[in-house]
């Protein structure tokens, strides 16, 4: 089974809101200490090393995005 | 430092002259296999290729067993193997037997570990045993083998390829001679000397956290397992590893940062308060104090023409898993009813390249699993440790953590993805797959007798087996192939079902077993012709 990539949520704002809210009132350490439990809980859900892999070098992606637009606007 | 006088064991012995010494220069003597290094390979390859009729010359540049436990964790695989060179009573009657390992965090138990956790088993999962101990059974071994020739203080100094030869130039208290042999083995441990002389590299990873090992004796009345700590509260922030090894003496081992000093840490001072906080006091003594970095490691190549290497000198693990000495052993055991048939001119010199693709897959396996085991004791970076903190914390209140915890994943023999297995071409659903270990399991001998599969492949002869469940119509084995056969007349009983059950087997099922107990093939419905394909390809005949 492919990584799921289409909306999935009936209503996604309340996803992201409940991941937004989950941070609030955590040090940016505290938040990424939080994110490294809930990446383990939901890879662990999934359960299929495939789709993990997948979402990995999607998640990957952005990074490259990030670090192009860095270089662009250096130049 | 001196170990303590606590065995009875000979483990030193004397140089003896040899009259390949007395030979004139151009007239070297003339070996089929030269075995370099006397510890647990080298010994053991030793002892299988004289079972199997070959003439072996073992040397060793030292006198003596070395000193201190070293190695201590011997798997059921390895006692198998040391079941079929006759050695595996001794080890196991003075052995620690254990399958159960416990890890904490902080003061609390995360989960335990059963390694064996069904019965039916000639040999436990594991037993601890001196390094000492198990050499010097072998060396006593060797005693009753006239076909090895053990030479003590026989330093390799040259080597020198040939076609059809390498010649050796040996170093001894009496001066140099030299030696030709078909083949030589070098199992000469991590700083190979041979290695060097046949030029290869040695590429891997070395890591930066120090690990102090200490082998203590005390009375104490710790169950035996294998206890696992993440920052315990006697060693802060670091790990630490407490396991029983015979006559009273503990194998501890604490995680050091990568910035201790080596020399300092040792000090026997400098350890006892650190064992002591651990232990809540300080009764008990020195065995055995060593300081350590990990390697991860391994040639690119095993076999260099007519050179092999096995063991430590072909590939270096971290010491979590017990993945040294075992794997080295699996080498052995891999290497020897090969280099047999090619020195008997019954197989052609590439099955010997089976042996490089067979057991560098499984040194890849060994290395991928004590490199993730040390990563996740020593992360490598502040997310690497925070993710680890994440799974320590899961592991307190869900499955799944408990699973991620890295404790040191111990040694299980590897499957081979290899050119001499057969595919399967039937239906299976379960048992050991073309590739893989033969299973034991308990039978009953036509006398009545309790028995295990492993001894009746031992007592066979350990060479090619056929071992079929009878449905009344025998089938025949290929000739040189011995023959197990449960159920039907004069076959052995499988009373629990157990034999049946962990091959999967149906009546007229076959499994075609290799000299090291590993499938290499197996059949519904075996015919004569299948099976005749299936063992040339395995003997590296087609």
């Amino acid at each position: 089974m492919p990584l799921s990539t289409s909306s999935n949520f009936a209503r996604p704002d309340d996803a992201f809101r409940a991941i937004v809210e989950a941070h609030r009132g955590f040090t940016d350490e505290q938040s990424a200490d939080f994110d490294a439990a809930l990446v383990l809980i939901l890879a662990n859900h999934i359960g299929d090393i495939d789709v993990l892999r997948e979402a990995i070098l999607l998640a990957r992606r952005r990074m490259i995005d990030g670090q192009q637009q860095q270089q662009q606007q250096q130049q | 430092m001196a170990k303590a006088n606590t065995h009875q064991a000979k483990t030193q012995f004397g140089y003896r002259r040899h009259p390949d010494q007395d030979r004139p220069g151009q007239s070297a003597a003339e070996h089929p296999v030269v075995v370099v290094g006397a510890g647990p390979v080298g010994l053991s390859l030793a002892i299988d290729l004289a079972q199997r009729g070959q003439h072996v010359v073992l040397l060793d540049d030292a006198d003596r067993i070395g000193e201190g436990s070293r190695a201590i964790c011997f798997s059921k695989r390895s006692l198998e193997y040391w079941d079929r060179l006759g050695v595996g009573d001794r080890m196991v009657d003075k052995g620690v037997v254990w399958s159960v390992g416990r890890i904490f965090h902080g003061e609390q138990q995360l989960y335990q570990f059963n390694l064996l956790p069904e019965d039916g088993h000639k040999r436990p999962a594991f037993i601890n045993l001196q390094q000492y101990y198990a050499e010097a059974y072998l060396v006593d071994r060797i005693g009753d083998l006239p076909e090895i020739n053990l030479r003590w203080r026989n330093k390799v100094t040259a080597l020198e390829r040939r076609n059809d030869s390498v010649a050796l130039t040996i170093e001894t208290p009496e001066g140099a001679y030299r030696l030709h042999a078909q083949y030589v083995v070098a199992c000469d441990g991590a700083r190979s000397s041979l290695r060097q002389m046949v030029g290869a590299d040695f590429a891997g990873q070395v890591f930066e956290d120090q690990f102090l090992i200490a082998d203590v004796k005390m009375t104490a009345e710790f169950p035996t397992e294998r206890w696992f700590w993440f920052d315990p509260p006697f060693h802060a922030g670091r790990s630490a590893l407490l396991h029983r090894q015979p006559d009273d003496v503990w194998r501890i081992d604490l995680q050091l940062n990568r910035y201790a000093d080596p020399i300092v840490e040792k000090k026997p001072e400098n350890v006892r308060p650190r064992i002591a906080r651990m232990l809540g006091h300080d009764k008990f003594e020195f065995e055995w104090i060593s300081l350590y970095k990990f390697q991860c490691r391994r040639m690119d190549r095993f076999v260099h023409g007519r050179v092999i290497f096995a063991g430590d000198s072909a590939h270096q693990v971290s010491p979590f898993g017990a993945r040294g000495a075992n794997s080295g052993l699996e080498d052995a055991e891999n290497l020897s009813w090969k280099l047999d048939r090619v020195l008997r001119g019954a197989s052609p010199a590439s099955l010997l390249e089976s042996y490089h693709v067979e057991r560098s897959l499984a040194a890849d396996e060994n290395i991928r699993e004590s490199t993730r085991s040390t990563d996740f004791m020593a992360p490598n970076s502040h997310q690497e440790a925070r993710l680890r903190k994440a799974v320590l914390s899961l592991a307190k209140e869900t499955e799944f953590g408990k699973r991620m915890v890295n404790g040191g994943r111990l040694s299980v023999p590897c499957s081979y993805d290899s050119p001499l297995s057969s595919p399967d071409a039937d239906a299976w659903r379960g048992g050991p797959l073309p590739g893989c270990s033969m299973l034991d399991a308990p039978v009953t001998t036509p006398k009545g007798e309790q028995a295990y599969l492993t001894d009746a492949f031992r007592k066979g002869g350990t060479d090619f087996t056929l071992l079929s469940f009878s449905n009344g119509a025998a089938i025949e084995a290929p000739v040189g192939v011995k023959d197990i056969r449960i159920g039907g007349k004069d076959g052995l009983a499988d009373p629990a079902a157990l034999t049946a059950k962990r091959y999967d087997a149906e009546p007229g099922s076959a499994y075609l077993l290799r000299p090291d107990g590993y499938v290499a093939a197996r059949f519904r419905r075996p015919t004569r012709e299948a099976i005749a394909t299936a063992l040339s390809r395995s003997q590296g005949l087609n």
